[in-house]
């Protein structure tokens, strides 16, 4: 199964909407009761977690700099020792008190999200070199046809992220700042994602 | 330091004629949405070819049965009862198994149960509107629910959408992640629709058209409705070799 034409085709996408909180969060919009416990990806962590506990807050901004209360914000990250929190993982033993994944509708009034996470542990690349400690975003909603992906990194990471592969890669360095989180009081981090026009973010596709 | 694994299975490059562009002035919404840089290529790295996994303890008997996960003990929604069903498969055909599969969609009056909503068709007390579940070993899923009615949106002046429900896929890997929405054979506003027309192709836009399937139906009870959903594929069966 090597070429192309013989596959069956990916179904494509159509925007999420505005109500896609419906579906993905529903005790944030007057649903609480219509799946038994939390939204899925609601908590990340637990009392049990390893590593350094941390905060990631956020808005996104559309073209005009008005922050999005429809949208929704997916991350996936690896544990405290940079392992993934799933059967395909064969590098060793992932942290059981890590999920890993994280969802979070953007607040109905404020258009703010916020995650309680761990620092990554780093990952290493297709060759070999290691990745800089980076938390995946993915972002859905009305407006955006096709869900963007994007990555976080952190600011306290200098070093790693001087060296890591996918910003040292970056045709324009100029825009490595949109993919840094910035400081926001102890153990916390503000990340701000921007879809369109001055200082957009850069969005990945793989 | 955890080693790198040997062989990585990459992903099939995402074929992004099928998919809309993300600047689509007939849908007003992306057009401040839109990012207006070219997205950047990298390879999907271990960051993006894993994926959340979900088990069976997070989902509820009922979360796939939109007829009485939010109906109250003697009630039920109104509206067309139907099953909704199909197999969720990557691009070299194989069903992805134990994959979640959420829903959503509006009632039969064409009204969201969200509190941003401004249509004035009612509410229905018995019907929220969500539902979720996961593939069985083979890919396939079911649900069963009431048939969405349409509505008007604020777009242009008179645009009202097709009959939809959404549906939000995870695959495997992080990178297989999709959202999209299920339109019903014969409706004649798929082709006035904005959103649907987003897409380019006639032939693509059919690909999520949900076919009538009387074989599948429950007589005297539910009919059925067929959907397929493709996730992209990989080239390696690195991961398989490891479970």
């Amino acid at each position: 199964m090597t070429g192309h034409s013989s596959h069956i085709m990916e179904t494509p996408s159509q925007t999420a909407g505005p109500y896609v909180q419906i579906g993905c969060t529903p005790s944030r919009v007057g649903l609480a009761g219509i799946n038994p416990g939390k939204d899925l990806g609601a908590s990340l962590v637990s009392r049990k977690t390893m590593g350094r506990r941390i905060s990631i807050t956020g808005q996104i901004f559309d073209g005009t700099g008005k922050a999005v209360r429809d949208g929704l914000v997916e991350i996936w990250q690896a544990d405290h020792n940079g392992l993934f929190n799933t059967p395909l993982e064969t590098r060793g033993k992932p942290d059981p008190h890590f999920t890993g994944w994280g969802r979070q509708g953007t607040d109905l009034k404020t258009g703010l999200y916020r995650f309680e996470t761990i620092v990554p542990g780093r990952v290493s690349w297709h060759d070999g070199r290691m990745q800089a400690p980076h938390v995946t975003f993915w972002i859905a909603g009305r407006g955006i046809n096709l869900g963007l992906c994007t990555r976080m990194y952190f600011p306290d990471h200098q070093e790693d992220n001087a060296a890591d592969p996918v910003l040292t890669g970056l045709e324009h360095p100029t825009r490595i700042p949109t993919l840094i989180a910035a400081p926001d009081g102890d153990d916390a981090y503000r990340f701000d994602i921007v879809l369109r026009g001055r200082n957009e973010t850069v969005f990945f596709e793989h | 330091m955890p080693e790198h694994p040997k062989r990585i299975g990459g992903l099939f490059p995402r074929n992004r004629d099928r998919h809309p562009p993300p600047f689509t002035p007939g849908y007003r919404s992306s057009v401040v949405r839109a990012p207006q840089f070219s997205l950047v290529s990298i390879g999907a790295s271990l960051s993006e070819l894993t994926g959340p996994v979900f088990g069976h303890d997070s989902i509820g008997t009922d979360d796939n049965d939109l007829t009485r996960n939010h109906a109250a003990k003697d009630g039920s929604p109104i509206g067309e009862r139907m099953i909704v069903y199909g197999r969720i498969r990557d691009e070299t055909g194989r069903g992805i198994p134990s994959t979640l599969v959420e829903i959503w969609q509006a009632n039969a009056g064409g009204r969201y149960h969200h509190p941003g909503e401004t249509y004035h068709a009612p509410l229905d007390p018995n019907f929220g509107g969500c539902g979720r579940t996961l593939t069985d070993d083979e890919g396939w899923y079911e649900f069963r629910t009431i048939k969405p009615g349409p509505y008007p949106w604020p777009n242009g002046v008179n645009d009202w959408r097709p009959a939809h429900i959404h549906f939000s896929l995870f695959g495997q890997s992080f990178a297989q992640r999709l959202i999209t929405q299920m339109y019903f054979e014969g409706d004649p506003l798929i082709r006035h629709c904005p959103i649907v027309n987003t897409i380019a192709d006639q032939a693509t836009i059919d690909d999520l058209v949900a076919r009538l399937d009387l074989r599948a139906s429950l007589p005297m009870d539910l009919l059925a409705y067929r959907f397929d959903l493709t996730l992209r594929g990989r080239r390696q069966t690195y991961f398989e070799n490891t479970r």
